[in-house]
């Protein structure tokens, strides 16, 4: 009896969402098109940085130096300055990110007293570019280092030189650091979490809006019977999205897929439970979609934002990374990444999973509490 | 022959912070009557009407819908009753046999009983021709019709319509008022609001709301008599005016 009512709601339900013509596309396609964009557009990696120079000293040292940089694939040589005062200038405008000076007498200092000074300023606005932009800068500066090394040693100095610590990193689980195998399972979860909780947030409102909700409060049916019926078919189209999602990932990013699948749709049948249930909490606070998608728009925000997708969780300050402690959308970037990229089984993933089931109980017990049929 | 009351209030109260909607009203509906209940905009008619049909919990007061007490037993007063209010509440984007069912469905009938009101409620209403349009597509008129035979689906003992012929062209209010006595004949009890005083004198009997209490409540008939007019109009203009 309360399977056969729970059933025609979730008829119901689908029936209404295949109906609207508006919305399919918007449910199924423009996420897939923000996935493809995304991921290919949000990268962490700093590429043509505009690098100009200004040579004092003009001689075949300087020159070799200023062609390492134009050598690589980070730098794109832009101008050469006659005067730093005109090279400040184009940074003030934007024109160049790093200046690098050639002092006078840089290749005799180097050759006489095998020292010498260079000067670099780099335009640190966006502090962690900046950042990269020393770490290549020092890069190259050292690589001609040990070059005109090789050409001024004298074999009597041989005995003095310094050795060497060389370190090989061996990069484990996304060898080529390819960011896009960083990026898509992060921005996976995200369309997975804003579409359900949208749609969720927004079916109950609108319901009350037109006024459909009062016709179903003056029946008999139960509320879990009404939540379960209202709130099934977005836990499928969450499901259906983490699949063709998943498809997308393999096909176009070849992100590989090292952990058990079954691992990954077992979490994700959790976790959507979570954000229904936030959806639904929403929805019995407000009126209107507007106020619905507001509020739904201000978690979102905050919960990507910490969610340790774009920002390191650890370089944020101690209440910050307390407060992620309460943002689904991290526990399941992160188990997301582990199944896909390390191949971690359920055990690995058991504080995260724990953690997601408790707090899908809790948002749904608050959610069918605040849920009245009776005001 | 007495019959029994299916409606029972007394000193039916609602307030909201300081305003007080509904203030002490008392009264009580028979089994099979047209109840008319009147008053103007804002008089606190349809709140009065969502504390009977357990969807407001009353501030004060008492009052039994179909034998069972409205703040201990809404669920099962909401078994009973059929509603229909001022806003069109059947789903727009579901055919009108796909609403048919859906109500149906929730109402716990069984497949065989809902395909049978199906088919005679789409013939009675002569509906063949569109069941499985969108109900949006429907006029006005139509729509009302068929959501207060949706409402009757499930049999109910007590049907509260709240405002149902609003927007109505003349011929269909005219309709609208044969489908309700027919109803009323079957032995259910028709609780009606209205704005329409031609509609007050098909009513067994009429109460009206002013500022929040009933001011006067009786038949039709005695009503002018009591008020020496004409019309239900000259009572309805007597009272609201003060």
């Amino acid at each position: 009896m309360s399977m056969k009512i729970i059933g025609y709601i979730i008829q119901k339900e689908f029936k209404q969402i295949f109906r609207n013509k508006a919305m399919l596309p918007l449910i199924f396609v423009l996420p897939l098109i923000q996935l493809i964009i995304l991921s290919n557009a949000a990268t962490f990696e700093v590429k043509n940085i505009k690098f100009s120079y200004i040579d004092h000293d003009k001689t075949s040292f300087s020159r070799a130096l200023i062609d390492k940089f134009d050598a690589s694939t980070y730098f794109n040589v832009t101008t050469d300055f006659s005067s730093s005062k005109m090279a400040n200038a184009a940074m003030l405008k934007g024109e160049v990110d790093v200046v690098l000076e050639i002092p006078q007498y840089f290749e005799r200092n180097l050759l006489k007293e095998k020292k010498t000074d260079l000067s670099i300023t780099i335009n640190a606005i966006d502090g962690a570019a900046a950042g990269v932009e020393n770490v290549y800068i020092n890069q190259i500066v050292q690589s001609f280092n040990k070059k005109a090394l090789v050409t001024l040693i004298q074999p009597s100095d041989l005995k003095n030189r310094q050795k060497n610590i060389l370190s090989i990193p061996s990069f484990w689980y996304n060898k080529t650091l390819n960011y896009k195998t960083f990026m898509v399972p992060g921005i996976l979860v995200l369309l997975v979490t804003m579409i359900t909780l949208f749609l969720s947030g927004m079916n109950i409102v609108r319901e009350k809006e037109i006024g459909t909700l009062e016709q179903m409060n003056v029946t008999p049916i139960k509320k879990h019977q009404f939540i379960i019926g209202k709130l099934f078919p977005f836990w499928v189209i969450g499901l259906m999205l983490l699949t063709i999602g998943l498809i997308i990932a393999r096909i176009i990013f070849n992100v590989p897929m090292v952990g058990n699948i079954f691992l990954m749709y077992f979490y994700t049948s959790v976790y959507i439970l979570v954000i229904l249930g936030m959806g639904l909490f929403i929805s019995n606070f407000t009126d209107t979609q507007q106020q619905a998608m507001f509020i739904a728009w201000f978690f979102v925000v905050i919960f990507i934002l910490m969610s340790g997708l774009f920002t390191p969780i650890e370089s944020m300050p101690k209440w910050a990374q307390f407060l992620t402690e309460f943002n689904p959308i991290k526990f399941y970037v992160e188990v997301m990444r582990m199944v896909m990229l390390k191949g971690s089984n359920l055990t690995d993933i058991l504080p995260q999973f724990g953690k997601t089931l408790l707090y899908a109980v809790v948002m749904n017990g608050l959610a069918v509490w605040s849920y009245k049929k009776v005001s | 022959m007495k019959k029994t009351n299916v409606i029972k209030a007394e000193n039916l109260t609602k307030m909201f912070g300081e305003f007080t909607a509904v203030n002490a009203i008392s009264f009580d509906v028979k089994k099979g009557e047209i109840f008319g209940f009147l008053g103007a905009n804002g008089a606190g008619k349809t709140t009065a009407m969502k504390m009977l049909i357990g969807i407001s919990t009353p501030t004060s007061g008492k009052a039994e819908v179909a034998g069972f007490d409205v703040y201990k037993n809404a669920e099962n007063i909401k078994k009973n009753i059929g509603y229909m209010s001022q806003k069109f509440a059947l789903y727009d984007d579901l055919t009108v046999k796909e609403n048919i069912t859906f109500f149906g469905g929730i109402y716990g009938l069984s497949r065989t009983q809902i395909k049978e009101k199906r088919t005679t409620l789409i013939n009675e209403l002569g509906l063949q021709e569109v069941s499985n349009e969108l109900v949006s597509s429907l006029p006005l008129g139509w729509k009302q019709k068929l959501a207060f035979s949706v409402a009757l689906l499930h049999d109910p003992k007590i049907i509260f319509l709240d405002e149902p012929t609003g927007g109505v062209d003349p011929i269909t209010r005219r309709q609208f008022w044969e489908m309700i006595y027919k109803t009323a004949h079957n032995g259910t009890t028709v609780f009606v609001t209205t704005h329409y005083m031609d509609e007050a004198e098909y009513c067994d009997r009429v109460s009206i709301m002013v500022d929040g209490k009933i001011e006067a409540l009786d038949t039709p008939k005695e009503l002018k008599k009591q008020f020496k007019v004409d019309s239900m109009n000259d009572v309805f203009l007597k009272l609201a005016r003060g």
